[in-house]
């Protein structure tokens, strides 16, 4: 109907409903697509020519004179042997263990007080959702500066182990890492002397010794504090879900004799999954992202242990004016976030044997549009 | 002794007094973690309220001795914090208003308006969406750069007014209201405009509310945008100006209670809104997964 333009004059009422409505359409979305375009799909265009360029942030980087390196950036991060390989994986260790840790722990936390708030024979459902969502609404630095003075030396936390006759590290200077520690503790390895196999030699410049750092104590403050802000958020997803389980189907199985626990792994579960599934994937793609906590508490510091791919870009490109390095490791992020992304996705697939969730049909696009609509760290906000 | 009635369900058959401890412990439970998640808080506001030796000396106690308001004195005197609430509340509305007036335009042409290219428009959408937000801090900064707008209010507003996120919440919603009452309206000779103004917008109230708060908490909020957007120190937001006071050239020793008390001044309006508007906040956290 709308096919054809130069006939409108002529059927004029039906033309013309579809010219306004054409018109019409175009002028109320004008002011997104701009806007959309303009510092979204024109910055990551621009960002791809930066990073194969070595622009050092003076004058347009589309002039003649910047030196064009081709893959260059991206290769250093990879293949040479230098500090540009050095510093990026060692940001890629901390984050993985970040990860590692941060995601299963705000899942199972969440999960647990929606199950809590949700039980029927508890009052006060309200007050403990609120004060349970409460971090996650607030501001990620105002929290940072909050949890550092709660980690301070002289702090909350140390005084709090204080009490029980425990003597706290120096949160936010102790870079050891946390396997290294353990291992010592179990008399494993000797962490001031480590095993020349171990460092000796490793993938990617880093020694094995190295890579099997665990994360370092100060990253661990980090990780509490995100583990803490998160929970609330997704533990009202989970209690949305709870609450669409019929009730039916768990008197049914509390008839069958079913107990709690087995009512929860084989009823609750299941009926979860969908939601499982996106908390899984928003916790992946908002934890590899994690910046703010890590500019206002540590910068990287102690020896490099809280530094991440976000930050580590940040820093090459407007601390060290290294735009060209900085914009190749958000890009490798960028890839990093889309094929964890894929893989869980995968998994999710094959453990569901192929029955795709009922109703809540999530597409990785909708889940991190979700994340990015409460971008920072959130999640991570972070 | 079990009786008929309760050997189905268990050994033991005291019902009662099973559900009576897991009541007790489930209200164990969620008052210990209550505790975890608020007392921060408690900690922030008593020791804004401290003398510097006493936040040192006592940071669990909530209670400050003596009371000092000299934190916030410095806070207000010393420091720029008077001009980050200014700068903060004038891109927070503006960026508020934008996105709720936009974004609820163009929600309403890709859920209503039959125009041309609006499905691979709202695919696009949803794609863009899908770009981690860390991925483009650096790109931001060539845009903004290269238009000569890097460091100026227009920076920190322009690029976050419009949110696809809040597009997207928006076009969920008007598919989800009647069109019987908009078509009445255009048949009677109401423009496009005229209709969403007048008739649709004031029936979409329940989720312009939620847009209003979910920007208006995500701008207060934002900190990763202005680094990127401005340097000037005039032009830091609270969160911006916050971040540099802890950790960049303004470090002043360790000042725990003029640092609580300003990181308190961002945590205030959006504590408030969560207080009055809780419901909204819930529902724009549960957006995604309802509706995906």
């Amino acid at each position: 109907m709308a096919g054809t333009t130069i006939p409108a004059r002529r059927g004029r009422f039906r033309g013309s409903t579809a010219m306004r409505d054409n018109l019409a359409g175009w002028l109320f979305v004008a002011p997104v697509v701009i806007i959309l375009g303009l510092f979204m799909l024109l910055p990551i265009l621009m960002a791809l020519w930066v990073s194969l360029t070595d622009w050092n942030g003076q004058g347009s980087p589309f002039r003649s004179g910047v030196p064009f390196v081709g893959t260059g950036n991206y290769t250093r991060l990879f293949t040479e042997d230098g500090l540009a390989r050095q510093d990026f994986m060692t940001s890629i260790r901390n984050n993985i263990y970040y990860v590692a840790i941060v995601v299963p722990a705000q899942t199972v936390l969440a999960l647990g007080l929606a199950v809590i708030v949700n039980s029927r024979m508890l009052k006060g459902k309200t007050f403990f959702r609120a004060a349970f969502f409460f971090p996650s609404v607030t501001s990620s630095v105002a929290i940072s500066v909050v949890f550092l003075f709660i980690f301070a030396n002289s702090g909350a936390v140390t005084s709090l182990l204080g009490v029980f006759g425990i003597d706290g590290p120096d949160w936010f200077s102790d870079s050891r890492g946390i396997l290294h520690l353990l291992l010592g503790a179990v008399g494993l390895v000797d962490p001031s002397a480590p095993p020349a196999a171990l460092t000796s030699g490793g993938p990617f410049g880093l020694s094995w010794w190295e890579w099997l750092s665990g994360p370092s104590v100060a990253m661990t403050t980090i990780i509490m504090l995100v583990v803490w802000t998160t929970s609330g958020t997704f533990m009202l997803m989970f209690l949305a879900a709870l609450q669409d389980i019929p009730v039916t189907l768990e008197e049914a199985s509390m008839l069958d004799g079913a107990g709690r626990w087995q009512r929860f792994r084989y009823v609750t579960l299941p009926m979860l999954k969908p939601t499982l599934f996106l908390v899984l994937t928003l916790g992946l793609i908002s934890t590899w992202q994690v910046f703010d906590q890590i500019y206002v508490m540590s910068q990287g510091k102690p020896s490099k242990t809280t530094l991440t791919p976000a930050f580590l870009s940040y820093q090459t490109a407007f601390r060290s004016f290294d735009y060209g390095s900085g914009t190749a490791i958000s890009f490798v992020l960028f890839m990093i976030i889309v094929v964890m992304t894929l893989i869980q996705r995968w998994i999710m697939r094959e453990r569901n044997g192929g029955s795709r969730p009922r109703r809540h049909a999530h597409t990785p696009a909708h889940a991190s549009a979700h994340a990015s609509a409460r971008t920072s760290a959130r999640t991570g906000r972070s | 002794m079990a009786t008929v009635k309760s050997a189905g369900k268990g050994p033991g058959g005291s019902e009662a007094a099973r559900s009576l401890v897991s009541v007790f412990t489930g209200y164990c439970v969620l008052i210990f973690f209550a505790l975890v998640f608020l007392y921060p808080f408690v900690i922030q506001i008593g020791n804004s309220f401290k003398t510097e030796p006493d936040a040192a000396a006592h940071p669990l106690s909530p209670f400050p001795d003596p009371f000092s308001t000299s934190g916030y004195e410095k806070a207000f005197l010393n420091t720029d914090l008077p001009l980050w609430l200014g700068n903060s509340l004038l891109v927070t509305v503006i960026v508020t208003l934008g996105r709720v007036l936009l974004d609820s335009m163009a929600g309403y042409a890709l859920a209503r308006l039959r125009f041309r290219g609006r499905r691979a428009l709202f695919s696009a959408i949803i794609a863009v969406m899908a770009v981690p937000g860390v991925v483009l801090f650096i790109p931001k900064f060539l845009v903004l750069n290269q238009l000569g707008l890097y460091d100026s209010y227009t920076a920190l507003i322009l690029p976050v007014i419009v949110d696809a996120a809040g597009v997207f919440i928006m076009k969920q919603f008007f598919e989800s209201i009647p069109v019987s009452v908009e078509e009445a309206a255009r048949i009677d000779g109401a423009g496009v405009f005229r209709t969403f103004w007048s008739v649709v917008l004031p029936m979409a109230r329940p989720a312009l509310i939620t847009l209003t708060i979910i920007s208006f908490q995500g701008t207060w909020n934002e900190f990763p945008h202005t680094l990127v957007a401005v340097q000037s120190p005039e032009l830091f937001t609270l969160p911006r100006g916050l971040a540099d006071l802890v950790s960049g050239s303004l470090g002043t020793g360790t000042q725990y209670p003029l640092k609580l008390g300003a990181a308190l001044m961002a945590t205030v309006p959006v504590a408030l809104i969560f207080v009055v508007f809780q419901r909204y906040f819930v529902r724009g956290a549960n957006e995604g997964s309802d509706k995906g």
